[in-house]
């Protein structure tokens, strides 16, 4: 019982804290530039009223949404064809070794200068940050599925459709998940950035807009939904994966 | 017993290009008949190439040299009519008892009821009617290991590869899964190859014992077992072959021993 009430209460306190040494902070210098919570809050609530927040919500989650499930259309195929063909994997390996370093923000000028300012930027971003993470985990989980699952298949005289789908893609699956979830983190943190860079609309713009008209209180507003929205998207996530697991035999 | 001959090795033998480039050889030329019906074990230490030649028949390995032929045509690769049942069991942890079974029928071209009446059927055959709807990881080893033979079983093959299934229970589950192996044996009749390193488990199971040795793989002897089943683990007339087993066995050791400079093993 005790342990279950820390449980929830540990993590208030901590929130508590924070709240309470940014309280204290904010008293050191003008709102205009070190805004307080209730300040803060105010500014929230205005964005909300004029249902700029909301539009703007709604822009980055769409765009979020088509790049990352882009990403995932492309990425989740590629990574298993990878995954079956050691020739082809050897030969891409050092071309995705080469790539992947490059974060997704250099990719900027780029996409800017080819796809012009709007949508399809910040889109490209988004996309290129989930790509990677999902076409590894989705390589390494189909390399690593073991052996035998195959051998067995083999005997029984499986197809090769039915070996796929029966065997490969259930096989991987757990380990596609891995990558679906770190991706699902990088490339939320990425479509802020590709909005600030070259759209105008979107909670990136937001951010930017508002520093262009010194609202100091709406950069903080805007940067707490970014947060809660990327925490609302998390928790999404482990739910349908803990879901998802479940159906799997409790093997995710 | 004049039954016919299932499974015939000439001169088969296997070789490979170690990383160095040298010729390894992992099994010596082995000539063997099994007959149908027959259980028959492949018994020796690590290194005797006794995986190599199950292999070898179930078709997951090719030979170097020589033939390998199940009812007379050549083993070119696995066949749903020999199945392969594995220390790892090899379920599939997504599907459920049921759901593992119904695979091996499926890829057989069965479909719906019939499939799931059939599946059920040899799931109750191995006793886990129960844990029809479980997962493989809410079983014991054990259960899980009689799922991958009810799976093989239900596609009715007639010959049955185990290489050393029971090697990873623990020895009250081990005693159990043979005497249950060898019911179901005696009731389906398929032609069983089994590989163990147990001296004692291929003495109490096998019609036939193969006594394999290494450096370089090969067949040492092939000791007949002329006594009905269920046998007496202690005692009776088992001792003998067990003791004859065990001395050949010991032979090989000194062999092994004296060749590698008196250490090792």
């Amino acid at each position: 019982m005790t342990l279950r009430l820390s449980h929830k209460l540990l993590p208030l306190l901590s929130l508590l804290a924070f709240v309470a040494v940014w309280q204290i902070a904010a008293g050191f210098w003008t709102p205009e530039l070190f805004p307080s919570p209730m300040v803060v809050a105010r500014a929230l609530g205005e964005l909300a009223a004029t249902g700029v927040l909301w539009t703007n919500i709604a822009v980055s989650l769409a765009r979020f949404a088509a790049a990352y499930l882009g990403a995932i259309a492309v990425a989740v195929p590629l990574g298993l064809f990878l995954g079956r063909n050691p020739h082809c994997r050897q030969a891409i390996d050092p071309l995705v070794q080469l790539l992947r370093p490059i974060s997704p923000i250099a990719w900027f000028p780029l996409a800017v200068l080819w796809f012009g300012i709007g949508n399809a930027p910040a889109i490209f971003i988004i996309f290129l940050a989930a790509f990677y993470p999902v076409l590894l985990s989705t390589v390494s989980a189909v390399v690593g599925i073991p052996a035998v699952y195959l051998k067995v298949a083999a005997n029984f005289g499986a197809k090769p459709g039915a070996v796929f789908l029966r065997v490969i893609i259930p096989a991987a699956f757990p380990g596609i998940m891995v990558g679906l979830h770190i991706a699902v983190g990088t490339a939320w943190i990425h479509l802020v950035a590709g909005e600030m860079l070259g759209a105008q609309s979107g909670l990136g713009f937001m951010i930017v807009d508002a520093r262009n008209f010194l609202r100091t209180d709406w950069i903080m507003a805007g940067m707490l939904v970014v947060g809660f929205l990327g925490l609302a998207i998390n928790l999404a996530m482990r739910k349908a994966e803990s879901w998802l697991g479940r159906r799997w035999g409790g093997m995710a | 017993m004049t039954a016919a001959v299932k499974i015939r090795l000439q001169d088969a033998e296997k070789r490979y290009a170690s990383q160095q480039g040298e010729d390894v050889v992992a099994l010596a030329p082995v000539n063997l008949e099994i007959k149908s019906g027959e259980f028959v074990c492949l018994v020796g230490p690590s290194g005797c190439g006794k995986t190599t030649l199950i292999n070898l028949m179930a078709g997951f390995e090719k030979a170097s040299a020589g033939t390998v032929t199940i009812d007379g045509r050549p083993v070119t690769g696995t066949d749903p009519d020999h199945i392969m049942i594995f220390q790892e069991y090899g379920l599939y942890p997504w599907r459920s008892v049921l759901g593992n079974v119904l695979f091996a029928l499926e890829a057989k071209g069965l479909k719906g009821k019939e499939a799931r009446a059939k599946a059920a059927e040899y799931v109750e055959l191995v006793g886990l009617t129960k844990f029809i709807d479980s997962f493989p990881h809410q079983l014991s080893g054990g259960m899980r290991q009689r799922v991958a033979i009810a799976r093989a079983l239900a596609v009715e093959p007639s010959v049955l590869f185990l290489d050393e299934p029971f090697g990873a229970l623990d020895a009250f589950t081990r005693m159990y899964l043979q005497d249950e192996l060898l019911r179901l044996w005696q009731e389906k009749r398929p032609t069983v190859v089994f590989v163990t390193h147990d001296l004692d488990e291929a003495v109490y199971l096998g019609g036939r014992v193969v006594l394999m040795a290494p450096g370089p793989g090969r067949v040492q002897r092939v000791i007949d077992i002329p006594l009905p089943w269920p046998r007496e683990r202690i005692g009776g007339s088992l001792g003998r072959y067990r003791r004859e087993l065990f001395e050949e066995f010991h032979l090989v050791h000194q062999q092994a021993s004296s060749e590698s400079g008196g250490y090792d093993i």
